[in-house]
């Protein structure tokens, strides 16, 4: 069973970006341009892996983790924190909202396949 | 998708987040505490650096850095947004644009502004810039460790025995962490035993199935080094209790002991002790809900992005349309059948339809001057950087939406016009001061829709053109004669005369050897028309009018010695079916018409283009007032207007050849071929050979009043 990703990012570049990288490491990928949109989709896309923006019109990626982790239909679906800022601080935020692991910009397929393999027991 | 196509999509968004930034450092203006418009910019910047990186662009990454940097402190309120702040922010902005556009050319920037930039940003930091070097990590993921260390020769047999205790938090798994998945990447790493330690799961009423009661001990036989094994752990440090120690290492390589199936007591209370000792989950506590979030109202519509061909194409066809419609209608008529009347009913609706799909396929290609209008606001900086004035940008009816080749080809000439109102029409601070105005200058932009026309002014709150000193130029150049008598509006538009520069002195700004004349050629070159007023002491307005659309446009169909041909509607002011007793000849055949007290030259069509006449039946033909920008009010004589109507245009430039006085070609319903004549061309070579109805005209007035 191909692993589904949903990647919510308002920057298209990144999208293609992910998009390119996981299709091409075999991940079924799906994709939404601001956190609320994100959150829209999830049900539908119902994946196995998000990776979220932080820095997003309408509903941010803390927003993000925070819907998608709390309230009545909480998930346990890893997420994935796509930042520019690597800083301890952000990434125990991140942590602390709820977030699985973090993936610092740029980054390059490689690292990016193996985190979402560790993350989701995913092998292509 | 290939890299470099992903590379063309990053700088088409580049485009959008720059037009976005823009937008945002005006709109800061007006409100710096609007911290969503804040965010915003900020978001602009970041998308970019984030993009930039991904394409190691690293000049770009860096800019964006330092002004995001910035702007990050502005949105968390440390830094209050003052004017020299907000000019540093309007030119950082350019500058990233600049960087933009070097990095997808390919071109060289200077970086010696781009230094004094980054230390006017930086000078906003404080002490954090000097100690927070700026580097941007080639590896993508951040360990906490030092990058992966290769084994090598020496080492590689150096075996050694970690003893790990892992005991998750209800955390862990809420975060969406899998401990499995954790204990499959450790034992990649090399020979691992596990023994689950199962003794805190409570009773099963007890028993909270999100609630974490399994530990783990492990031992792990493995050549890496400590970090890797951290690094399996990264993202789930603070969520559990581990402790990784070596029990065994060096040479010395001992079998793993097998594990006893029964976890042994001793097991427990080492456990239980690490439990004692510790918190079960050392959290950072929650600093209060992230800053960012909040309602963003401005969210862009769904969009669909086109290949502007394939929109082209589209347009064509259905140009092809409307001239098949006007065919099919006029063979109808031609038939002449009893029957007509409720076929002619069908048919309008069918007219109707075909206009509703050819209105909506204009549209697509229909644009906000908006961004237009923004790049200006960066002329208006410079040209007043540049010429120590100060001023501002003000718009009007950004969201007028006009062809996109009009905005395109626009640019130019407006660029042009925003940059000589700040250079020629507003006066030095001081002079305004002294005249009692506000010393910073504005300059307005506006754009409207106006029955089928779109309007654009640029105005200035300047001193208004000096006459005196225009026309003493223009007697200089020789451009007209010494003894000339203009009323004002025909001086100000010596101005669009070629060869009339407007500076005394040639300025670094605007004396570039470009003068208004260009911009007349540009927007004429568009379909449409440039006119001046200005008022002394109040300033001066360039007022452009063109088409809504380059394809299409209403015109009279008229008839000019046997020929059909087609006349713009937009550039006839009035149609006159003139009394013979009201035209006198003037010399030996010049013409004049009396329109309403005042004396109008008429220009006959059909000598100008070079016909023969065969219908000079004594009649006085039909006089189309037409309003020139160089020779003022013109008549022109044609034979008789037959429709009025809408007409494709075909350019004759790219079919056959550019005639003088003709514009482009059309087909009518009856699929003949009709010229479409361009009345300001037509009346110029009519002042040019020699028959100059524009020195008579201001005789005429002369001798008139």
């Amino acid at each position: 069973m191909t692993t589904k990703v949903l990647a919510i990012d308002d920057s298209r570049t990144i999208r293609n970006l992910l998009r390119v990288s996981l299709e091409g490491a075999g991940f079924e990928f799906h994709s939404a341009c601001d956190g609320q949109e994100g959150v829209d989709v999830f049900p539908d896309v119902d994946p196995d892996v998000v990776i979220t923006d932080i820095n997003m019109p309408k509903l941010d990626g803390f927003g993000v983790i925070d819907t998608l982790r709390g309230g009545p239909n909480r998930t346990n679906v890893p997420i994935l924190v796509l930042t520019t800022e690597s800083s301890d601080e952000l990434k125990a935020r991140a942590r602390n909202a709820g977030a699985t692991g973090w993936i610092v910009k740029p980054f390059d397929d490689a690292s990016l396949v193996s985190v979402l393999r560790r993350l989701t027991g995913h092998v292509s | 998708m290939s890299g470099n196509s992903i590379r063309d999509t990053f700088f088409e968004e580049c485009e959008e987040l720059l037009e976005a930034l823009v937008e945002g450092l005006s709109q800061m203006e007006q409100a710096p505490d609007d911290m969503e418009v804040v965010n915003a910019v900020f978001r602009s910047v970041h998308s970019i650096k984030g993009g930039a990186g991904a394409f190691a662009l690293d000049r770009l990454v860096s800019f964006a850095h330092s002004f995001e940097t910035v702007m990050d402190k502005v949105r968390d309120r440390e830094l209050v947004v003052d004017e020299k702040l907000m000019s540093l922010f309007h030119r950082a902005g350019d500058h990233l644009s600049d960087l933009v556009d070097s990095a997808r050319d390919e071109t060289h920037l200077d970086d010696e502004a781009e230094t004094g930039l980054i230390g006017e940003l930086d000078s906003y930091l404080g002490d954090e810039a000097a100690a927070e070097e700026f580097s941007f990590d080639a590896i993508t993921l951040d360990f906490d460790g030092p990058a992966i260390e290769l084994p090598s020769e020496g080492d590689s047999a150096a075996f050694r025995v970690f003893d790990i205790r892992f005991a998750p938090s209800r955390a862990l798994y809420e975060n969406g962490h899998e401990p499995l998945l954790i204990l499959d990447a450790l034992a990649d790493l090399g020979d691992l035993t596990v023994e689950a330690d199962i003794s805190r799961i409570p009773e099963f009423d007890a028993f909270d199935p999100a609630d974490a009661f399994l530990s783990w001990h492990m031992r792990l036989t493995s050549s890496e080094p400590e970090t890797t094994l951290h690094e399996v752990f990264e993202f789930v440090e603070g969520l559990c209790d581990l402790d990784i120690s070596v029990t065994a290492g060096g040479e010395e390589v001992p079998v793993p002991a097998p594990l006893d199936p029964e976890p042994s007591t001793g097991t427990v209370e080492a456990m239980a002790e690490i439990e004692a000792a510790e918190p079960p989950c050392e959290d950072t506590p929650y600093d209060g809900p992230p800053r960012e979030r909040r309602k963003e109202p401005r969210g862009p519509k769904p969009t669909l992005r086109v290949d502007l061909d394939r929109v082209d194409r589209l347009i064509n066809t259905v140009g092809e349309l409307i001239i098949n419609q006007a065919m099919i209608s006029q063979r109808i008529e031609e038939l002449d059948l009893p029957t007509v009347a409720h076929l002619t009913n069908e048919l309008e609706a069918y007219k109707l339809l075909a206009r509703d799909i050819q209105e909506g396929v204009m549209a697509i290609r229909a644009q906000p001057v908006k961004p237009l209008f923004q790049r200006m606001s960066r002329i208006v900086r410079e040209a007043s950087d540049a010429t120590g004035k100060k001023a501002k940008m003000v718009t009007v009816g950004d969201s007028t939406e006009v062809d996109k080749t009009v905005i395109e080809r626009l640019a130019d000439p407006l660029t042009h016009m925003v940059r000589n109102a700040v250079d020629h029409g507003l006066e030095k601070p001081d002079g305004r001061d002294a005249a009692g105005k506000d010393p910073v200058g504005t300059i307005r932009l506006s754009a409207s829709h106006r029955s089928g026309s779109v309007f654009i002014e640029i105005s200035d709150d300047g001193a208004g053109l000096d006459r005196e000193r225009i026309l003493a130029k223009a007697i200089e150049k020789g451009l007209v004669p010494p003894d000339v008598e203009l009323s004002d509006p025909e001086i100000d538009n010596l101005l669009f005369l070629p060869g009339f520069s407007t500076a005394g002195e040639v300025s670094a700004l605007s004396g570039r050897g470009v003068g208004m004349d260009v911009v007349k050629n540009a927007v004429h070159a568009l379909g449409g028309r440039v006119s001046i007023t200005s008022t002394p002491g109040k300033g001066t307005t360039f007022a452009i009018v063109l088409p809504l659309t380059l394809a299409v446009m209403d015109g009279f169909v008229i008839s000019v010695a046997d020929q059909t041909m087609v006349i713009p509607i937009s550039s006839i002011l009035e149609t006159i079916r003139p009394n013979p007793r009201d035209i006198h000849v003037v010399g030996t055949d010049s013409e004049v018409v009396s329109v309403r007290g005042s004396y109008v030259p008429i220009v006959d069509v059909a000598d100008n283009l070079g016909l023969t006449r065969h219908d000079d039946a004594g009649g006085t033909g039909i006089l189309l007032l037409v309003s020139t920008e160089l020779q003022g009010l013109t008549a022109l004589r044609v034979t008789a207007i037959h429709d009025q109507r809408q007409v494709v245009i075909k350019s004759l430039e790219s079919n056959y050849a550019a005639i003088q006085g003709v514009s482009a070609a059309t087909i009518l319903g009856d699929g003949k071929i009709a010229l479409i004549l361009d009345p300001e061309e037509l009346i110029n070579l009519a002042h040019a050979s020699g028959n100059d109805p524009f020195a008579q005209h201001s005789r005429m007035e002369l001798r008139h009043g």
